[in-house]
């Protein structure tokens, strides 16, 4: 069956016609040329996919694009404002949170996610939300100072330094 | 994934005559259909999304126990004023299934309506002594989960919703698999007006009580009470993450260790 | 302008991986492009009666089918080995085809048998599992050691006993000799276990043919795409490098698995000429299992001798070495060269005798893994070393110290080969120890203790030989390539720089350390140097990115050019300032005759250079544009000290990482935040290796039982801990930075530390080796079996 996706992206409207078994993540990769997303896995563990639907984080690859239908959906690339970018992406260059960058989008979509639901969070609560984003790069030290120091910024509370300064 | 006619079911009665088509399937969260589709191990003629059934969510304090709506998600339960009041153990295992994206779309209908031999809800379904409501009938806890993966749902029957009682004190306690992350052995205990329930999963085909273990905490409810009941390895799964042998040791620690979280 | 080497300068590829905008090879679509589902066999090993694709042929979408006979019909070869090893009595290995598709029989689970070529991916798919395939299922042999025992499966008819070669190095009679006359002799076995390299990013290529210009293109998820380039394009497709294009864009994350030239790019590039349409594959994590190649896989006997002293007399290793069912790329040199001559460690242990029996299985090949080789000397020097001490009763650290290569010993020649230019090993593990509270640990254990916990500490020391590779000596070993890097540095009119690399980023940060060098070297701002790599037809000829040489030899060679252009530069400044080209220095950013302020700015000189109005052209070219290439004179040797302390819980064998501190000695270290990223990833995997990942086949049947991430445990981030680093710098005497390399470090040092602490935390129960991954079943049952009341 061909169907035709109506939703919003990024804040913008979109539409792709997929077929029943289409993923979300393919829309967005595929069809709508969103390639931020990523897929590492096919068993719904690596959270290269995540992206918020209706403002919260699920795993793209394993939802269904006909099931995003209405729906709300934010990437990677709707993160930033224009140029400038959000808190928590600065604190993931600031921190050297990334190396190879293929996981980067789903961490920092996760970051905002627990940040949302818990603006301070501890080493322990960062390492053990991310339980669902795997990173074979950076052995995820420097991503946990990204997310307190992008927790911080987004609090408005002094940037603690990551240690590379 | 092999296509599939994809539905939106509207109503309860509107999903019930979509699943007579000949392998239709229900999709609640989707979190372990998605990828079982993904990996070609099923289907489907046409999938049935129960998604857009209001009556499905929620989570009411009523009876002196909590019900809880089929199609309430793991993170809705996790979060849960009312569970956390009634229940704290049930919102505190709704918080370890899988990872924080997992429990923002997976559903309790759909975990327990699956039956993993390792997921986590049919412990607690068990360990609480809870109902489980569907379209046809009441099922009691206790006689709903009948084997791997297999329930005692018909295949037009759709569950509604889980009535859960009170407990005195319940915990869970999860030893997870490296790998998956899923329970290699997980217990639930529930301290009752009725007595005491212990419930295991992962460690099984199926998710099952331990008699010995209930006994003896009737009697003394401490860790101590059941230091010594063994369980057999009989029946117990065994693959290359644990041996049926670790798996029944594990039962009895898990299962002290949630005694002693109930306080 | 102030300096930027040294600084943790923020690295300019970050922007676009945060805003989601790098260009990975699945991210790129070509029009009109098709795409690849490629076969492959269910069965570890099986002859193949018939392959029927007519009902896949006419299925929806398809445009064609291929198979092996297909492509032996154009005449296509197979993958080549890149390293010829020699028997210990000369002759050379055994050296079996490998197929691009299966001809006529299958080797491992994921042996590509048939490519399907649709309009969409999942009409490929659909269309593939209606090809039969008649297959007559053999017996599978899995097993490293067992492959060599008589009444094994056999993988291929010409290599009789599974044996691919059985390589010695080392003086057998002199380590023979001072074994009867030891002290002591501490023996060990074990096994280094098999790893999924599992970059985040699954290998993908897109295949191209332009008719009209006869160039075909390949996009790849390549370390190395000049590499890929010479193979596929010599070895496999028969198409002259003038027409082959390689471009490995973004890649995400290699760890060696992406150095190697595989069968699917060979099969989209040539597919792509049979239909002249684009085709793309992509591969599904669970296809990665089953045909990226493999890590490690060692299984092996080991033992020291050392004299009334504690000295090390003598090390004997024997090691069988599973290389998979075909040779992977540089699969062979691994086990011997990058592994035997590794074995001297930190030590000053005399005469050291290996051997490696590489043997063929019915499993994916095996190759260099982060560490490639270096890992598993170590560990298993680490571990001899610890037993020793243990057996001694004397402090591990102690005995490292009584054996370590004295700091005024270098250039010091082991006896494995290698000559190593400098390090100061008492310095790292002093530095190691201090930072871990090494002295105040036994509180630590009994406070431990106090909770139901054990606890313990392990140390492991380690040298790594990186830099890869002076080309005549490893050609001397086999090696069928040459192991230098090049460089291009273009410097524009108005002063902006581009620099053309072989070497190849993959989350190493280059376009970030480079552009420091060359910032630095010319005086000019970072931003105004561009580093370019990834695509054959703008880069010069280079290897790539592997065995830590990135920095070592490409940074190298892209200071040789630097010198290039300071000498055609002082030649123009010398035109322009009326003066001797020898009286003309360069320095912050200028061109100045000695001794005066007559000067020209850099930007200046290379206006000129191509706005050479007044030039006399018999002297004097326009342009500044060099290239050089860089052979580098020796191997360089990082090396450390890792320290690692855990808790185990007895009740259930869960094991608890307390602290995890690395010093190392990198030599000069350019950007010290992308090196402590480097060692941070580095050990997430070797800790990975020592707890988590093991690759599983089943030994009956060959099956993979690790096959995805629900089996195959990779580290997540609350297995880890944070990571206290520190560095203790000697410099590199050989090559013009005084740099080392870093990239693999924390692979190598840290299995043997967190088992050397495991073993030590059971101590108590007179264990003496737990095998990896220590499980937590593996865990309980040593404890189990082990009960503290036998203890001696």
């Amino acid at each position: 069956m061909q169907k035709t996706v109506s939703l919003t992206v990024n804040g913008k409207p979109a539409s792709g016609t997929v077929e029943g078994r289409t993923l979300l993540v393919q829309l967005l990769r595929e069809i709508l040329g969103l390639t931020g997303t990523h897929v590492g896995c096919d068993t719904s563990q690596c959270g290269a996919c995540v992206v918020h639907v209706n403002g919260e984080a699920v795993k793209s690859c394993t939802l269904l694009a006909i099931q995003a239908e209405g729906c709300d959906v934010k990437t990677i690339e709707g993160v930033a404002n224009g140029d400038d970018l959000h808190p928590m992406q600065e604190a993931f260059r600031d921190n050297h949170a990334l190396q190879c960058g293929f996981c980067t989008p789903g961490m920092i979509m996760s970051a905002l996610d627990l940040v949302k639901n818990n603006p301070d969070p501890s080493e322990r609560e960062i390492r053990e939300y991310l339980e669902g984003n795997l990173c074979r790069c950076t052995g995820y030290h420097n991503i946990v100072l990204a997310i307190k120091a992008g927790a911080a910024a987004m609090r408005g509370d002094p940037v603690p330094s990551g240690g590379h300064d | 994934m092999y296509e599939f006619t994809y539905h939106k079911a509207g109503s309860l009665d509107d999903a019930t005559k979509l699943l007579g088509a000949e392998e239709a399937k229900l999709v609640a969260g989707g979190m372990t259909l998605i990828p079982t589709l993904k990996l070609r191990l099923a289907k489907p003629s046409d999938l049935v999304d129960l998604g857009s059934i209001a009556s499905l969510k929620g989570i009411k304090e009523e009876g002196g126990g909590v019900t809880i709506g089929a199609m309430t998600r793991h993170i809705d339960v996790n979060r849960s004023s009312v569970v956390k009041s009634v229940i704290p153990g049930l919102a505190a295992l709704a918080g370890m299934i899988g990872d924080p994206a997992v429990r923002n779309r997976g559903t309790m209908g759909g975990s327990v309506a699956n039956n993993d031999p390792a997921a986590d809800y049919p412990a607690a379904v068990v360990g609480l002594g809870a109902t489980v409501v569907t379209t046809k009938r009441e099922i009691a806890g206790d006689g709903f989960f009948t084997g791997m993966f297999e329930t005692a749902l018909g295949q037009d029957e759709i569950i509604t919703a889980i009535k859960f009682p009170k407990p005195q004190a319940s915990a869970y306690q999860k030893f997870r698999n490296p790998a998956s992350r899923y329970a290699i052995v997980g217990v639930f205990v529930a301290r009752t007006a009725g007595g005491v329930r212990v419930a295991v999963t992962g460690a099984g085909p199926c998710v099952f009580r331990v008699p010995e273990m209930e006994a003896a905490l009737g009697k003394s409810f401490s860790a101590d009470a059941i230091k010594d009941i063994a369980i057999p390895e009989d029946g117990l799964n065994s693959d290359i993450h644990a041996s049926a042998e670790y798996r029944a040791h594990l039962v009895n620690v898990m299962a002290r260790r949630a005694v002693a979280a109930c306080g | 302008m102030a300096p930027s080497i040294g600084t943790p300068v923020r690295r300019k590829e970050d922007y676009r991986f945060i805003t989601g905008q790098g260009t990975y090879t699945d991210d790129i679509d070509r029009p009109g492009q098709l795409h690849a589902y490629i076969l492959r066999s269910p069965h570890a090993h099986a002859a193949i009666r018939s392959i029927d694709t007519k009902a896949a042929a006419g299925a929806t979408g398809v445009v064609a089918i291929f198979t092996g006979a297909d492509m032996a019909k154009d005449g296509i070869g197979g993958l080549p080995c890149g390293w010829l090893i020699n028997n210990k009595d000369g002759s050379p290995m055994k050296e079996p085809p490998h197929p691009v598709l299966a001809d006529g029989r299958v080797r491992h689970v994921g042996d590509p048998v048939a490519v399907v070529i649709a309009d969409t991916l999942g009409h490929a798919r659909d269309a593939a599992e209606t090809i039969e395939v008649d297959y007559a299922v053999e017996p599978a042999i899995v097993d490293a050691a067992a492959a060599v025992k008589s009444g094994a499966a056999q993988v291929w008819p010409d290599a009789p006993g599974n044996l691919c070669y059985d390589w010695g190095l080392g003086d057998a009679a002199a380590v023979d000799a001072a074994i009867a006359k030891a002290a002591r002799v501490v023996k060990l076995d074990l096994v280094n276990n098999r790893l999924v390299p599992n970059a985040m990013e699954p290998r993908a290529a897109i295949g191209e043919f332009d008719r009209a210009t006869g160039e075909h293109t390949l996009y790849t998820t390549s370390q190395n795409p000049h590499v890929i380039r010479l193979l596929m394009g010599a070895f496999v497709l028969h198409i002259p490098e003038a027409k082959l294009r390689v471009v490995a864009p973004d890649v995400g994350g290699g760890f060696g698995s992406k150095i190697y030239h595989y069968a699917e790019e060979a099969i989209v590039t040539w597919a792509a000429g049979k239909v002249r349409k684009p085709i793309k594959w992509t591969a599904e994590r669970s296809e990665s299992f089953m045909s990226d190649a493999h890590g490690r896989d060692h299984v092996t006997h080991v033992e020291l001798a050392l004299d009334a002293d504690d000295k090390f007399t003598a090390l004997k290793v024997s090691t069988i070495a599973n290389m998979g069912a075909y040779l992977s790329t540089f699969a062979t040199c691994i086990p011997t060269y990058l592994y035997g001559t590794l074995l001297a460690g930190t030590y000053t242990t005399p005469a050291i005798y290996v051997e490696t029996k590489a043997v063929f299985t019915h499993t994916v090949p095996v190759d260099a893994y982060r560490g490639a080789g270096r890992p598993e000397a170590t560990y298993l020097l680490e571990r001899i070393v610890d037993l020793a001490a243990d057996e001694l009763g004397v402090d591990p650290a102690e005995l490292r110290r009584k054996n370590f290569i004295a700091r005024d010993a270098y250039p010091y020649q082991t006896p494995v080969a290698l000559q190593y230019d400098s390090g100061d090993y008492f310095a790292t593990l002093d530095k190691a120890m201090a930072a871990a509270d090494y002295a105040g640990f036994e509180a630590r254990r009994r406070e431990a203790a106090g909770r139901g916990k054990l606890r313990g500490i392990g140390i492991a020391t380690y040298i790594e030989a990186c830099g890869i590779a002076p080309s005549a000596v490893v050609g001397s070993l086999g090696a069928r390539a040459g192991l230098f890097e090049s460089a291009e540095i273009r410097v524009h009119p108005t002063g902006s720089i581009s620099v053309l690399t072989g070497s190849h980023s993959h989350g190493q940060g280059h376009e970030t350390t480079f552009a420091q060098l060359v910032a630095d070297g010319l005086g000019v701002p970072i931003d105004s140097v561009e580093i370019v790599h990834g695509d054959t037809n703008k880069i010069p000829y280079g290897m790539g990115t592997y065995g830590s040489r990135s920095l070592a030899v490409g940074g190298s060679a892209i200071m040789k050019a630097m010198d290039k252009v300071i000498a055609k530069g002082r030649k123009i400044a010398a035109h322009l300032l009326e003066a001797s080209e020898a009286d003309v220095e360069f320095k912050d950013g200028a061109f100045t005759v000695a001794g005066t302020d007559r000067s020209k700015s850099f930007g200046e000189v290379a206006l000129t250079a191509y706005v050479p109005h007044n030039f006399p052209h018999e002297e004097l070219e326009p342009g500044l544009d060099e290239q050089a290439f860089y052979d580098p004179k020796n191997f360089t040797f990082p090396s450390g000290a890792h320290i690692a302390e855990i808790e185990i819980d007895p009740d259930t064998g869960h094991l608890t990482i307390c602290r995890f501190t690395a010093s190392d000695d990198f030599g000069r270290i350019i950007n010290p935040m992308i090196v402590s990223g480097q060692v941070h990833g580095g050990l997430a995997q070797g800790i990975g290796q020592a707890l988590l990942e093991g690759c599983v086949y089943d030994k009956s049947t060959g099956q993979l039982l690790t096959g995805s991430y629900n089996d195959y445990a990779m580290p997540r981030a609350d297995d880890l801990p944070s990571f206290a680093l520190s560095t203790n710098v000697t410099l590199c005497t050989h090559n013009p930075l005084g740099v080392k390399g870093c990239g693999e470090a924390g692979a190598i040092g840290a299995p043997a530390a967190l088992t050397n602490a495991i073993v030590d935390a059971l101590k108590a129960y007179g264990v003496r080796h737990v095998e990896m991954p220590a499980t937590p079943e593996r865990l309980w049952r040593v404890i189990q079996q082990n009960h503290p009341a036998q203890a001696a």
